[in-house]
């Protein structure tokens, strides 16, 4: 039955000849791999230490969710399903590359029974699947170029090629997949007239029906070239993956294990170092200043864009785009770091040099790139360190340098006295209904009100905390606050690179906290809450007002009376520090529910999606390089959800979102509202017992 | 070249609420917080700039007592290398005059290529630069917004004149130049700068160490007093503009065409 060209002497040679070819790529890119991975690891090597191997338990699940279940993905639907696809066909198909290069060339690779024949039919599947995939993204690519894609000019050419090139390839080794599969049952056919069956309706299963009348010799032939085909492009993919977005198949898993695991929290100076006087700089100036963590991210981003898609500041026009501190840094490392020459480092600085100032100081630090990523890149921490550097240079925005030495001087960005800290308490009409007292260490109470800097000093911002005492009064908690032994909590002043000045309000804080004997902390202010929370250690628990009232409002210790005006509708937008950084979701909107009457809307984003309302603290300030403002493009989200009034549960929200009413001119048609505020208009106040009313009602009582 | 930059501490109009005391001959001074004079920022700044391009040294000095050592701090902590304390119980009350026949003393002793000064101080009178320039008899510009060094030992400084225009001169060092805001952006100080430098020692000079005679300086011999502080009255009130935005924007437009704002 052998074909009657060749002799079966011929054949054999032929597939020795063949083992020894293979066996020689095998090596020759396994060698070459190690070697580009080893350079890649270069700069990782001299970058600055990160604290990642702790909570393996943790990781490893995380690892399960992000990578594995690829928990991220479906939130871009088309190219989150088309991406589970790609990434579960890989994994499929890896456990045979892989066993291929682990075993060598053990003649063919096939696990034993049942598990093996079920195995043959996945790859079958996976290599359709992955092949079509492959079309599906190519024509999105080229046809339907999603926006997210573009490389704005600024930013140099665009990406497509590249990626077009990188679908190719992985399309041309399915194929080898699919043609190899097809060919050798069609062989096996004709010379035993048995096959293992392949997959149904899978593309080999259909080759495989194309072929069976091919002769045999053609089969064998294209078996063996598809078979050096399939060799050369699985080493050249696989060698040619460290040199761009495509390098994310091979760091992504470890990107993930070793990802941030504490939200809201910033980074410390230099991990592992506790006297920061022996530090010779802070922060990022030179590109090796970076830890390794972070430049393992510029190697694992993607270039998928939904980083930036969400990103409020590149949103208005801002010069940001957190794709690009990426991709700029990953260019910067190849360049640097090169595999075919030596490494040629000019420690020359990265803002300035493939940063800007201003790109830099655009961050609000909302988070919503990093809640978007699904390869769990951090940005935040990246942002504060090139600030510190920046800081240490005494390279600051002259908008911002006022606010900070007043900071230092006076512990408010105003400049304002601190024995003026409590005015917000002296009104009149406040000062009948509630009674706040200083705890000072003499006054004691069992409850912290912390209010800072804007609400104790900003005269609109005040009524929130006139409301959030009202309300901690309703509810019958011995409260009280620091007065001006209260400084401002730093929060920005951390998330601006100024560590050192942070350091002092906070010392200061935890003190004063810690001196006054309280046993929990409530704050009005999501900033505060996440300075509280997250940058001090030793205080006492804290809770954001939200949750109090909350849980108040869930033991009917607050009832709340329906809402008078039929015509308003009510919309939720999520603070960042409440929301993403602090998980704070339901609460607010528990609240909202409970009031009676109370119609509300959602925006299409919202919760974790939530945009940012033009940033807090210092950000108010600062004065960015902008088209538009973002609150202007947060109230007109609110217009289009049909939403009238924006409750929002954060001071520095509602500065911005009272702004941008005005200047999107949208006055008398939508308003802004804390959640205090309307929590303390709609409570139903118990009647004080030594009112005239309660006194009234006592007398007819008797 | 070697700058000497004259810096004053002033209480911060920024960050604090400014009252007159009962007597009404000074501002009531508890609860106060100071600051370097903001003009003396930019000054500090400029001579560090010059300094980095010429190779040199920027010395900050002052006049005044233990108090005053933050400033100079701080002005360390933005890059100066040298700093001195004018200090002296003798000195106590000099007027502007006395002021400048201190720092005269001290450049005599210290001898420099540049001298720099703010414009003025905010709690200040503008003087002490003027007269400091004509003790050493070195020439004097103020109002400085640009300056460049020239080959020869010359500077090429721009003054700020009437309606933002710029006047060019050119001018022989050394010499004395008062420095206007906006020259250039002044570099942050940050906490941690300010640590690094608070344990620095600052050398202090007193009559004996300037060879200043006793007499020639402070209370007794300030032909200047200061009588007496007083808040305006307020005058009429601000004018509001009425009606539509745009015809707002034509009566704003016609306002300040009136003042001669607009040509």
């Amino acid at each position: 039955m052998v074909a009657t060209t060749h002799s079966t002497e011929q054949i054999a040679e032929w597939f020795g000849l063949g083992q020894i070819l293979f066996v020689t790529i095998h090596l020759l890119g396994l060698a070459l791999l190690s070697y580009i991975i080893a350079k890649r690891v270069a700069p990782l090597l001299r970058a600055e230490r990160d604290a990642r191997f702790d909570r393996v338990f943790l990781r490893l699940a995380r690892v399960l969710q992000f990578w594995v279940a690829q928990w991220k993905h479906p939130r871009y639907r088309g190219a989150g399903i088309l991406h589970i696809l790609i990434f579960g066909g890989f994994i499929t198909l890896a456990v045979r590359s892989f066993a291929l290069v682990i075993f060598g060339l053990a003649n063919d690779i096939s696990f034993p029974g049942a598990i093996g024949h079920f195995y043959d039919m996945l790859t079958d599947w996976s290599a359709s699947v992955v092949f079509l995939c492959m079309i599906v993204a190519a024509v999105r690519r080229i046809v339907f170029k999603p926006a997210r894609y573009a490389v704005p000019e600024r930013y140099g050419r665009a990406h497509s090629a590249d990626a077009i090139f990188l679908l190719g390839l992985i399309a041309m080794l399915m194929l080898c997949d699919i043609v190899y599969a097809a060919s050798t049952a069609a062989a096996q056919m004709q010379e035993s007239g048995a096959t293992e069956s392949l997959a149904m309706w899978s593309l080999p299963w259909m080759l495989y029906r194309a072929l069976i009348g091919v002769p045999l010799p053609a089969l064998l032939n294209t078996r063996l070239s598809i078979c050096i085909l399939h060799e050369l492009t699985f080493y050249f993919l696989l060698c040619y993956r460290p040199f761009g977005i495509q390098f994310h198949v091979i760091t992504s898993l470890f990107n993930v294990y070793f990802a941030k695991l504490d939200r809201g929290t910033v980074k410390p100076v230099r991990w592992g170092v506790e006297n920061l006087d022996s530090v010779r700089y802070f922060g990022v100036k030179r590109f090796e200043d970076f830890t390794w963590k972070h430049m393992l991210d510029f190697y694992s981003c993607a270039d998928c864009g939904r980083c930036s898609d969400n990103c409020p500041a590149n949103a208005v026009g801002r010069p940001l785009s957190p794709r690009f501190l990426s991709i700029k840094a990953r260019d910067y490392s190849f360049q640097h770091y090169p595999v075919f020459s030596k490494a040629a480092t000019d420690g020359a600085a990265v803002v300035g040099g493939i940063y800007s100032e201003d790109e830099i100081w655009s961050c609000t630090t909302c988070g919503a790139c990093e809640e978007e990523c699904p390869l769990m890149v951090e940005y935040i921490d990246k942002i504060v360190d090139l600030r510190r550097g920046l800081i240490d240079d005494g390279n600051v925005p002259q908008s911002l340098q006022k606010p900070l030495k007043a900071l230092e001087s006076r512990g408010n960005p105003y400049g304002k006295m601190e024995k003026k800290k409590a005015d917000w308490t002296l009104d009149k009409e406040f000062r009948q209904s509630c009674e706040v007292r200083i705890v000072d260490g003499k006054l004691k109470a069992e409850t912290l009100y912390f209010v800072d800097s804007i609400t104790s000093y900003d005269s609109r911002i005040q009524a929130i905390g006139r409301a959030t005492a009202r309300i901690l009064d309703h509810t019958g908690e011995s409260f009280g606050i620091l007065g001006a032994a209260e400084k401002d909590s730093g929060h920005e002043v951390r998330r601006f690179g100024e560590e050192t000045l942070f350091m002092q309000l906070r010392d200061h804080n935890v003190e004063a906290i810690r001196a006054s004997g309280v046993a929990r902390i409530v704050t009005s202010d999501p900033h505060a809450y996440n300075a509280l929370r997250n940058d001090y250690t030793g205080v006492p628990p804290v809770e954001h007002i939200s949750q109090v009232i909350a849980r108040e409002a869930k033991s009917g210790n607050i009832k709340f009376t329906p809402v008078a005006d039929d015509g308003a509708v009510f919309t939720y937008h999520d603070p960042c520090y409440l929301g993403r950084h602090n998980q704070v979701y339901d609460e607010p909107r528990y609240v909202l529910d409970a009031i009676p009457g109370l119609k509300r809307v959602e925006m299409s984003r919202c919760r974790d999606r939530s945009f940012c309302c033009g940033g807090g603290g210092l950000m108010l300030f600062y004065e960015p390089k902008e088209d538009q403002r973002m609150g202007v493009k947060r109230v007109q989200m609110a217009a289009e959800a049909g939403a009238n009034v924006i409750v929002t549960a954060c001071p520095f929200c509602m500065v911005n979102m009272e702004d941008a009413i005005k200047v999107a001119g949208l006055e008398g048609r939508m308003s802004a509202i804390d959640l205090t505020e309307l929590v303390d208009r709609q409570i139903v106040r118990r009647v004080r017992s030594d009112s005239p009313a309660a006194l009234t009602q006592e007398m007819s009582n008797v | 070249m070697d700058i000497l930059v004259c810096v004053k501490r002033v209480p911060d109009t920024s960050e604090n609420e400014i009252e007159l005391n009962r007597a009404g001959n000074d501002i009531e001074r508890d609860d106060l917080v100071y600051s370097v004079n903001e003009w003396d920022n930019y000054a500090v700044e400029e001579a560090l700039q010059l300094a980095d391009k010429t190779g040199g040294n920027v010395t900050v000095v002052t006049v005044g007592d233990e108090e005053d050592e933050e400033v100079l701090r701080r002005e360390m902590a933005m890059g100066a290398k040298n700093s001195a304390l004018i200090s002296d119980e003798a000195f106590a009350g000099s007027d502007s005059a006395g002021i400048a026949t201190l720092l005269k003393a001290y450049v005599q002793t210290h001898p420099q290529d540049l001298i720099l000064t703010g414009v003025q101080a905010e709690d200040g009178a503008a003087q002490v630069g003027g007269m400091l320039a004509a003790m050493l008899d070195y020439p004097f510009a103020s109002l400085v917004n640009a300056i460049e060094v020239m080959d020869g030992g010359k500077l090429k400084v721009s003054r700020e004149i009437e309606g933002g225009n710029k006047e060019m001169n050119e001018m022989d060092l050394p010499c004395v130049l008062s420095i206007q805001t906006g020259i250039n952006e002044p570099r942050y100080v940050g906490m941690r700068g300010i640590r690094q430098v608070a344990s620095v020692e600052i050398p202090t000079f007193g009559a004996a160490e300037l060879g200043v005679d006793k007499a020639s300086v402070g209370k007794p011999a300030a032909k200047v007093e200061r009588t007496d502080y007083f808040v305006p009255a307020l005058g009429k009130g601000a004018e509001i503009l009425g009606g539509s935005r745009e015809e707002v924007i034509a009566k704003l437009i016609d306002l300040v065409k009136a003042k001669g704002g607009l040509k």
